[in-house]
């Protein structure tokens, strides 16, 4: 039998990965470039039983969410930069309480309500330091249609497997394009189901760390009570400021992305073995970083490219490596250098990371890349 | 690589975002191809600037947004003249003739125009499926995808009631540019 196939748009086939995943609950606030994904949802759906609400604003449709998750829900939220600014106080709560949900977010121009139909892509410091306090955080960057879909699919995987919120953040170009899409057939795709307790209720704490680093999470409803609190807590949740048990366990919630780093970056490594010059890029901007990087080893320029797919945990070991292998490292960005930062923490001073920034809402276009390709001696 | 570069052009309101999706599909979905649409407007629900782009390509399509411009459609002037600084030498430009009036210096481009809007309203009957009959001219200049598949796309596209309304459009922008070329 032939596979379903469709011509959708990123943010229809984020709803579609969604729906695969299991999610069954979603709130939202509307926000250009990302109301399709509540489309969607909004008609899809209640056919099978799930929830949509919208909600009064960014926040309480964060906190809608995290609340449903408790119950056992999957669940996702979708905005735009705007609104991931009104989430992040919630998106901590998830954190600390350790509340497996995913976020999806449309990077726009920015700050403020800056450019809301330009692309962008200036929310990836926010989706680590956009909520105080030292937390986990992983944050997935789809380049295409069909990477979109699988990688809502994967955040779901990966929220349950470490019971903590995981974004994703396609730009406004990956998330209205339309493309091709295949559908995987039912059961095709992994879906990780959430650990539930084996112990009976009387014996139940939502923090006990005896069962590893990612403790069992009950449903609310099924017999199991439990506290929740987004202060510092011991392992039956109610607040502690026992210096040990919160230094141990804020090195916990860290350890569970940190130990696991491994198991979560994911990235593409295109024309590398032999290249002088990498191009580091994600997104639409890897999208023109491809096409240059063709047009160099047209003209005879040994050019690569390091695509990354989860920008959190960043893949600091492969630009490490990378960093001892090349003349130079070249960054195209949709801001004023955020992912540059980062390259050049893990080159340490090894070779020179060279930006091209961009916030007019305009795309980085190959012309661009080469030149700077070029630059790189 | 083969890489087939179509900007739609004109104004928000006038469907043409519509108008490269079924393009596009028809070459994905339908003909074989590969294909990715993209699209840029303002914040305005209508009037404000549009333009939705189309790559077709026999192989997998990295940069999404037109580098030179295979084929461009202007539905107003101000689109005309925004947009056609990036059109090949050679390429093809297809105007709505009432809309737009001042054209390009001639000789760069092949330039074809006839009145799209009001082809729509007489020939047709409906204003609204103007995009339609653009769309078929647009299919027959370019000839990326076969009348039978873009048809295809058309019909898959628009609601049961408007299939026959839909149909008629595209046959009559598809035969208007034949004629207008010849």
């Amino acid at each position: 039998m032939s596979k379903k196939v469709a011509f959708l748009q990123g943010n229809e086939a984020a709803a579609h990965g969604a729906l695969y995943a299991g999610c069954n609950f979603f709130a939202g606030y509307p926000i250009t470039p990302s109301t399709e994904v509540s489309e969607v949802l909004s008609a899809e759906l209640p056919k099978t039983g799930g929830k949509f609400l919208q909600m009064e604003d960014e926040i309480a449709a964060m906190a809608a969410i995290l609340g449903a998750s408790l119950t056992g829900a999957k669940v996702l939220t979708s905005t735009s930069g705007p609104g991931l600014s009104l989430k992040q106080e919630l998106i901590g709560y998830g954190c600390i309480a350790e509340i497996p949900c995913v976020v999806y977010n449309v990077m726009r121009g920015g700050p403020s309500t800056g450019m809301p139909t330009g692309p962008s892509q200036s929310d990836v410091m926010c989706a680590k330091w956009g909520t105080h306090g030292d937390h986990p955080a992983i944050c997935l960057v789809p380049a295409s249609v069909q990477e979109t879909y699988d990688e809502v699919i994967r955040a779901f995987n990966l929220s349950e497997k470490y019971r903590t919120p995981v974004m994703v953040m396609p730009d406004e170009i990956v998330a209205h394009m339309r493309e091709r899409i295949v559908f995987p057939e039912p059961g095709e795709v992994a879906v990780t189901p959430r650990k539930t307790p084996t112990v009976p209720p009387e014996q139940y704490k939502p923090y006990d760390t005896s069962f590893g680093d990612v403790p069992p999470l009950a449903a609310f409803g099924s017999g199991y009570k439990f506290h929740v609190t987004g202060l510092n807590k011991m392992a039956d949740g109610f607040p502690t400021t026992k210096a040990d048990i919160v230094q141990a366990e804020e090195e916990r919630q860290v350890r569970k992305v940190d130990a696991n780093i491994d198991d979560i970056v994911t990235f593409e490594e295109y024309l590398l073995d032999d290249a002088d010059v990498v191009v580091v890029a994600y997104g639409s901007t890897s999208r023109s970083a491809r096409y240059a990087v063709n047009v160099a080893r047209e003209q005879g320029i040994k050019a690569g490219m390091f695509r990354i797919k989860t920008f959190w945990p960043f893949p600091d070991k492969q630009i490490k490596a990378l960093a001892g292998k090349v003349k130079g490292i070249v960054i195209p960005e949709m801001n004023l250098g955020m992912c540059s930062l980062e390259l050049e923490r893990c080159a340490q001073g090894k070779v020179p990371v060279l930006g091209i920034f961009r916030v007019d809402g305009e795309p980085i276009n190959p012309d661009q890349i080469l030149a700077k390709i070029k630059e790189v001696k | 690589m083969s890489r087939y570069e179509l900007r739609f052009s004109g104004s928000g309101g006038q469907g043409l975002i519509t108008a490269g999706i079924i393009m596009a599909k028809a070459a994905s979905i339908y003909e074989g191809k590969q294909a990715v649409q993209s699209q840029s407007y303002g914040p305005e629900a209508r009037g404000g600037s549009s333009k939705s782009e189309v790559i077709i390509s026999d192989g997998p399509i990295d940069y999404p947004k037109a580098t030179t411009v295979d084929a461009l459609l202007a539905m107003t002037q101000e689109a005309c003249d925004k947009y056609t600084h990036d059109l090949k030498d050679g390429g093809i430009l297809l105007v709505d003739s009432d809309l737009v009036t001042k054209l390009p210096s001639a000789g760069k481009f092949r330039i074809i125009s006839f009145p799209i809007i009001n082809t729509a309203k007489n020939d047709v009957g409906r204003e609204i499926v103007a995009n339609i009959v653009a769309l078929g001219a647009m299919v027959a200049l370019t000839g990326q995808v076969s009348r039978e598949n873009a048809e295809k796309a058309v019909l898959s596209s628009v609601p049961e009631a408007f299939i026959e309304l839909n149909k008629k459009a595209f046959s009559i922008g598809y035969e208007k540019a034949l004629a207008a070329s010849a």
